[in-house]
């Protein structure tokens, strides 16, 4: 029995026109392994996760979740389709939550389960009661996103993403948009994740939390990975002159 | 001759069923004026050509010309192809139609603002396109439409005064009937226009309470 890794990117590429965004990437994430990526803006992180789920398709190469290619060539319809059931499989998290704000905190959870996996109202009740215990926002469930503060949309946002029980989990620099007091339990949250052994890939730019938390940490440039490796070796002994450049920068010890 | 509001008491019951008929016509085209709008605005942005042409032309015809007169051709144009409407039926269609237009227009407007954060929140979760639109844009872009629309409603509940040209018997054509017994012309317009005024306060304050419960969700 081959033994998946759990997500694979193979030789790839994305232009925007001529601007080349991503160029030959390849990455490879195991069963519960926790993947950072690190680098300046504009070296194309953002783009490499969208990339994993389809919102930013590549030019060229392949995306792979376990045994199913998630960026096959299809025809519309079933490109669609297909699309549409990868994606209940991996969770993402956004700089700026993206909550829906007609809906209540439940709402929110609950919607995606309800249409896509068919769960009653009763299940998905106790379902969105379970995640939002986990991400320590039980008394919330009735409230409209625009009364939570910006860590607990985060956590909200969060706890949606799982409810669909994802297999992995994207998190695009969850904690940026965040003022600095709100940050660590958004922290707190993903670290627990991180615990339970979730599959997960964070952009960051918080690079003590990537150090803490992370298993391998990914130096983007330009468009490609400039070095990889676990973070003790990333931040202590980094190779390259640009990671040296961008950490000499980021980390202000 | 002085005024003599006397004479208006005698006809209560008939400015009472006028303004009923009034209030039923707008509260049905204000209704077709909601879907309506809601259904073109989906067709002129997302629609396939075969239909996104002729809702723009229809738009662009009921946009372009008097309502009177799209109220004639519904009501007596059409006799000529077969289709009798009962004139109240004729004047719901032609008001409905000629504000869903409009209010098609702001709801693009405000489909088109829904932030691209709230597309990509609900595709991420496997929801389709089409999935994202009804559950997720939609309900968002009329909620942030309500206000201006409300405006919409207000001006249909004062142009349902022109379905009196065809027979219906709302407000305006009851005072006008009172009128041609009585010869009281400004008594009977005045306590019309009275009643008109009543009916857009009930509306207005019907719309605030909506404004208000939906705040919250915004
Ligand atoms: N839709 C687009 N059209 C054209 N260029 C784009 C588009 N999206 C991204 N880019 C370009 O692609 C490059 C990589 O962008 P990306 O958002 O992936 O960077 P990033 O590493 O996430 O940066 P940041 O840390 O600022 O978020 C940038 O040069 C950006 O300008
Ligand atoms: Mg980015």
């Amino acid at each position: 029995m081959t033994e998946y890794a759990f997500v694979t990117i193979k030789n790839a590429a994305k232009s925007y026109g001529a601007l080349e965004v991503l160029k030959d990437i390849n990455l490879t994430v195991q069963r519960g392994q926790i993947v950072a990526i690190i680098g300046p803006s504009g070296s194309g992180k953002s783009t490499l996760l969208r990339a994993i789920n389809e919102l930013d398709p590549l030019t060229s190469g392949e995306v792979w979740l376990e045994d199913v290619q998630i960026n096959r060539k299809l025809p519309f319809r079933q490109y669609e389709a297909h699309v549409n059931q990868v994606r209940q499989d991996i969770g993402m998290v956004f700089q700026h939550f993206n909550l829906f704000p007609h809906l209540t905190v439940r709402g929110n959870i609950t919607l995606a389960p309800r249409m896509l996996k068919g769960l009653t109202e009763a299940e998905a009740d106790t379902l969105a009661e379970e995640q939002l215990a986990k991400v320590g926002l039980s008394e919330k469930i009735d409230e409209y996103p625009s009364r939570l503060s910006g860590g607990q949309k985060q956590r909200v946002a969060i706890a949606r993403a799982l409810a669909m029980k994802p297999k992995v989990m994207l998190f695009d620099e969850a904690t940026s948009a965040l003022d600095p007091e709100l940050v660590e339990e958004v922290n707190l949250v993903m670290k627990q994740l991180a615990e339970e052994h979730m599959t997960m890939i964070i952009v960051t730019h918080e690079m003590d939390f990537a150090a803490s938390v992370c298993d391998r940490v990914l130096f983007m440039d330009q468009g490609v990975v400039v070095e990889e490796g676990p973070p003790s070796v990333i931040f202590q002994n980094p190779k390259h002159e640009r990671t040296q450049n961008f950490l000499r920068k980021h980390l202000n010890r | 001759m002085g005024l003599d509001f006397s004479v208006v008491p005698s006809y209560f019951s008939v400015l009472l069923m006028g303004a009923g008929w009034t209030i039923a016509i707008t509260a049905c085209a204000g209704i077709i004026s909601f879907f309506g709008g809601i259904i073109f605005a989906i067709i002129a942005l997302y629609g396939h050509w075969t239909l996104r042409l002729p809702v723009r032309a229809f738009a662009w015809l009921f946009m372009g010309t008097p309502l009177l007169l799209q109220l004639f051709l519904i009501y007596f144009g059409l006799i000529q192809v077969g289709i009798d409407l009962p004139a109240f039926v004729a004047g719901v269609i032609g008001l409905g139609l000629h504000f869903a237009v409009y209010n098609s227009e702001l709801i693009q407007a405000s489909i088109l603002a829904v932030d691209k954060g709230q597309y990509e929140g609900a595709r991420t979760l496997g929801l389709s396109r089409g999935q994202t639109l009804r559950r997720i844009v939609i309900p968002q872009a009329v909620r942030a439409v309500i206000p201006p629309m409300g405006n919409n409603m207000i001006a249909l509940l004062k142009d349902s005064a022109l379905v009196s040209v065809i027979g219906v018997m709302e407000l305006t054509l009851a005072a006008q009937q009172a009128i041609s017994r009585t010869y009281r012309p400004f008594e009977f317009y005045l306590a019309v226009a009275f009643c008109y005024y009543i009916i857009n306060l009930a509306l207005e304050a019907g719309l605030r309470h909506l404004e208000r419960r939906i705040a919250a969700s915004r």
